[in-house]
């Protein structure tokens, strides 16, 4: 790879939200943004090929993308004279850096915050939210986005077309979200983050449990959440949590490519780097006083990442977390891991018990973790057939085929003792 | 841009509340519009006779059929209607949520097509 297109890459993906927010808030249009940015994309990897990559290559780009989308509103002016969205759009853009002053540097903070919020609107569905959050302020192509979503991709165009359909007719604002709903705004967008975590920490289907590129996708928005609203501790405690769970992303998997439990994981495969900003971050997001979800979720990773062995985990401690985490939020995740967490503290009998009563009005039986949780815990107790029952129950509640392969396995230990 | 805030309840609900509490719902919708009028954003607005009182007309190879109801198997029922002037989603759905059919029913916001948008390229 020549330099140049290994300049183009790497500015592609760390400039394109950048550019893309200033370019939409400049034309109120998604799509007129989007074309802009790819013609200047094409028009650097001619220009840099032949030049030589420039000294500010986001400054660059930027000036050819604007240069371009003026050359694209007039255009459709002088074609369509009476187009109401086209003399909104013109009358929103701004006086703007010629060529000659290429190299100043061109950042506007808020836009990327405005794209965030358009992007998680509560009036996009959340598969919308995440296709235009990876597409927009992510970057990714459309491509990049089905493959990781093993999605065909027209499917996933044709979510991105409707999204920015919606937002152009309906009208979503591009704009920080007033006072009032900044709050609810910026859980939106937590969630959207999150969730493009989980999808690649714990794919939901396919052979891979873990799909890196997500993770690392995540990992990114979610520093850029920070650097954007870096006074928010939940910002903070959502990147602590990405990273301490992400920590752990190697020894998750064996070399077979089976599951490896938290208990059983070899801890040296650990990514110390990330335990280490990880728990800088939970410790100056818990100082800030207001603590939440994220954060407690992160403060517990972070005493699974404090204990060398599994042996040396603080049970207790973590057990406090939990119930402290349930009075944000009632996921039934969140009471199936308080439960184990007891049966690790004060024994298998009494988180079986805790499990049992998560599931009274029967809500879980259709659950593949509430299945193969108690199965653990009845394998911990020596009580095998019934072990092998929620076992079994478990296995024909999951499609992850690591998953379907940890319980095979566990099966196969039961019938071995048994 | 113009808004149309479709107001769905349960009408059996609405039936079976005492008068009292009906002229104080009654009040708000009557503050809310001369609120909305003051600030210019009221086009139109009105309540619907009960579902009830509806007909269906279907026109099929010319021919004209006139039915009862609609009668959709579904707990809420379109009640009445606001038709606002907004300037985003976020203000169309800020003046929907002071509905007073908003804590019990759901409001439905559908930006209208402009008539201008419509004029061709």
């Amino acid at each position: 790879m020549s330099q140049a297109s290994e300049t183009l890459e790497q500015v592609f993906r760390e400039e394109y939200g950048r550019i893309i927010a200033t370019l939409i808030r400049q034309s109120g249009s998604f799509d007129l943004a989007e074309e802009a940015l790819n013609e200047a994309f094409l028009s650097a990897a001619a220009t840099w090929e032949r030049d030589g990559p420039p000294r500010n290559p986001g400054a660059w780009l930027t000036t050819v993308a604007h240069r371009r989308l003026l050359d694209a509103l007039r255009r459709d002016k002088t074609r369509t004279d009476k187009q109401p969205e086209i003399e909104f759009e013109t009358t929103r853009l701004q006086p703007y850096a010629e060529p000659e002053s290429i190299d100043e540097s061109v950042e506007y903070p808020d836009d990327r915050l405005r794209l965030i919020f358009t992007c998680c609107h509560p009036s996009l569905g959340r598969d919308a939210q995440v296709a235009l959050t990876l597409r927009t302020l992510g970057g990714l192509t459309t491509t990049e986005i089905a493959h990781a979503f093993l999605l065909p991709e027209p499917t996933l165009a044709q979510r991105l077309v409707r999204a920015k359909q919606k937002i152009r007719v309906a009208r979503i604002p591009y704009e920080i979200p007033a006072l009032d709903r900044l709050s609810d705004r910026l859980a939106a967008v937590q969630a959207v983050i999150y969730l493009i975590f989980n999808e690649g920490y714990a794919a939901s289907a396919g052979a891979n449990l873990v799909r890196n590129d997500l993770c690392a996708e995540a990992i990114r928005l979610g520093r850029v959440l920070c650097e954007l609203l870096p006074n928010e501790p939940e910002n903070i405690g959502l990147l602590a949590l990405m990273l301490l769970q992400n920590s752990r992303r190697r020894a998750r998997v064996n070399d077979r490519g089976e599951l490896v439990t938290l208990e059983e994981q070899d801890r040296s495969l650990w990514d110390s780097n990330e335990i280490e900003e990880g728990l800088r971050l939970v410790t100056r997001a818990l100082a800030m006083g207001r603590v939440g979800k994220y954060q407690l979720q992160a403060a517990i990773a972070a005493v699974h990442c404090e204990a060398n062995t599994a042996e040396e985990t603080d049970w207790p401690q973590i057990v406090a977390l939990y119930e402290e985490l349930m009075r944000y939020s009632s996921s039934p995740v969140i009471a199936l891991n308080h439960a184990a967490a007891v049966a690790m503290a004060e024994g298998a009998e009494h988180g079986l018990r805790l499990i049992d009563r998560a599931n009274t009005n029967g809500t879980l039986n259709n659950y593949y973790l509430f299945h193969a949780a108690r199965a653990d815990l009845l394998r911990r107790l020596n009580r095998f057939p019934e072990a092998r029952a929620a076992y079994e129950q478990a296995l024909s509640l999951t499609t992850n085929i690591i998953e379907q392969n940890y319980i095979r396995h566990r099966l196969d230990e039961i019938s071995t003792v048994h | 841009m113009k808004y149309m805030l479709l107001i769905y309840h349960d009408e059996q609900g609405w039936n079976s509340i005492s008068e009292a509490e009906r002229q104080q719902i009654f009040l708000e919708y009557r503050k809310l519009r001369g609120e909305l009028e003051a600030s210019g954003r009221f086009v139109t607005g009105s309540q619907l006779q009960p579902i009830t009182t509806a007909t269906s007309v279907r026109v099929r190879d010319g021919k004209e059929l006139v039915t009862d109801g609609p009668f959709a198997e579904t707990h809420e029922q379109l009640g009445g209607y606001f038709l606002v002037e907004a300037k985003d989603l976020d203000e169309a759905t800020s003046i929907a949520a002071r509905i007073p059919a908003a804590r019990t029913g759901t409001i439905e916001v559908r930006p209208l097509v402009e008539m201008a948008a419509q004029a061709p390229a």
